[in-house]
């Protein structure tokens, strides 16, 4: 039950994107197609998922007993960056046409907020190796879901008549704030 | 001390750990790269136009060493590229048709009438989302700011009068600047095409008539002058198009549009009668 509370809490509640405003870029930056966009957050869960689960175990089982702690910051990044790398690799190997839609952003989940925000936020609430993983798959699946609305909205506000000044970024980013306002309401479920 | 030496243990395992573990997977998920694909990316201009379509010069090397690009899809490179990149590609080049880029906008400043005085931030875009688009009274036309002469890296387009001039000696045809102008006012076309209307307003005759001295008023005496049997001259929109391809640059729709929008230039060699080119 604690498992479910978490990744529904991060998922919806502490939304990363809509809430905390973690990870924005790829956020307004992948989400023109859903398609991409799913491909995009099936690969930010990958990431976060993984990096909570491994980030955890170095931080209980290494930096804790060493007293370490201090760093991390940088040993988390490294995890982090590693895996965007590996996952780089794969979806280069097993599905290309993926990897030139993602572009640069693939990369960028590197130094997407987001992820390292996630790990950090297992640290601070003193998370277990199971509750870091629940909390990370949840908090990906809140960008997912983030990304998906967002990319759905877009596609089809794209051929609506939008006064000529909102055409393009304005449009979204009054799009975002809407979306905002409206994953407030689920602060009052828990 | 001893704590330096762990931190610097601890983190220098890790790196190494992750660093073998990269290694192991770029063997196993490597991606045959086609060495044909360097090849061509010398070969091309290097200038990351874009005009092929694809992002970059890299973009379209690849494509080309796919075999999803023609060997001629750089047009900035031209018939001399094509021919080196279809010498590594074992393909033959074929006829590669020249274009360059065109103005659809002749109202200079005698010839098209002023809203106001334009005094903001001197580029076509800034000007472009300004009431009305600008000074100028056609919404439609030129603003002579000079976006498009800005980003030409062939200094093939000039600001004559008011207006955007291309020089087709100079031009590529690489297409920056058709992305620069926020009236959407430049097309790539056939360099070979002699006879292009040069305008873009959609309005009525009348409000053409009103803010311009030589806009397209959609009046259609062209496409009855067209001798073609299916016209290669359409008014659609209040506003001609030329079918280049079928166009026969006979110059009869020139000769009788009487805003005299239609351009046409006669055959430089030997200036032939329209007659000659009925055929």
């Amino acid at each position: 039950m604690n498992l479910i509370l978490i990744i529904v809490s991060a998922a919806f509640v502490n939304n990363v994107v809509l809430s905390q405003f973690l990870g924005l870029c790829p956020f307004l930056g992948v989400s023109k197609r859903i398609k991409t966009s799913t491909g995009m957050g099936g690969a930010v869960i990958a990431v976060i998922t993984i990096s909570s689960a491994i980030c955890s175990l170095l931080y209980q089982f290494v930096l804790v007993p060493l007293d370490l702690t201090y760093l991390n910051t940088i040993v988390f990044i490294l995890v982090i960056a590693s895996l965007v790398q590996f996952l780089e690799m794969y979806i280069k190997k097993s599905n290309p046409k993926l990897y030139e839609s993602l572009g640069v952003y693939l990369p960028l989940i590197t130094t997407n907020c987001a992820v390292l925000g996630a790990v950090l936020t297992n640290v601070q609430k003193d998370y277990n190796f199971i509750e870091s993983v629940a909390s990370g798959f949840g908090t990906s699946l809140g960008f997912a879901i983030a990304l998906l609305l967002m990319a759905s909205i877009r596609e089809r506000i794209e051929g609506n008549d939008i006064p000529l000044s909102f055409r393009g970024m304005p449009i979204v980013l009054i799009t975002a704030g809407l979306m905002s306002i409206a994953f407030i309401g689920f602060s009052g479920v828990l | 001390m001893t704590g330096f030496i762990i931190a610097a243990v601890v983190v220098g395992a890790i790196g190494i750990a992750l660093g073998i573990f990269l290694t192991y997977s770029s063997k196993k998920f490597e991606v045959p790269v086609d060495e044909r694909e360097a090849e061509v990316r010398e070969v091309l201009p290097g200038s990351n136009c874009g005009a092929c379509g694809y992002p970059g010069c890299d973009g379209a090397a690849a494509a080309i060493a796919k075999g999803e690009a023609p060997v001629t899809a750089c047009p900035v490179g031209g018939a001399s590229t094509a021919e080196i990149i279809a010498g590594i590609m074992g393909a033959e080049a074929g006829e590669m048709e020249k274009t360059t880029a065109f103005v659809k906008c002749m109202g200079d400043c005698e010839k098209a009438k002023s809203n106001y005085e334009y005094t903001g931030i001197k580029t076509c875009a800034a000007a472009s989302v300004a009431p009305g688009g600008g000074a100028k009274a056609c919404s439609y036309g030129c603003d002579g700011f000079g976006d498009c002469v800005a980003v030409c890296e062939y200094d093939a387009i000039h600001i004559v009068n008011g207006i955007a001039v291309v020089d087709p000696e100079k031009c590529t045809s690489c297409g920056l600047c058709v992305k620069a102008c926020p009236n959407a006012l430049i097309e790539i076309i056939p360099a070979k095409a002699r006879t292009k209307v040069a305008c873009a307003s959609k309005e009525f005759g009348k409000d053409v008539k009103e803010v311009c001295s030589t806009g397209c008023i959609g009046c259609k005496i062209c496409e009855k002058q067209c001798p073609l049997p299916e016209t290669a001259i359409v008014v659609t929109d209040n506003i001609a198009h030329i079918d280049y391809d079928r166009c026969i640059n006979c110059g009869k729709c020139a000769a009788k549009c009487p805003t005299k929008v239609i351009q046409f230039e006669p055959r430089k060699p030997k200036a032939e009668k329209p007659a000659a080119e009925q055929a």
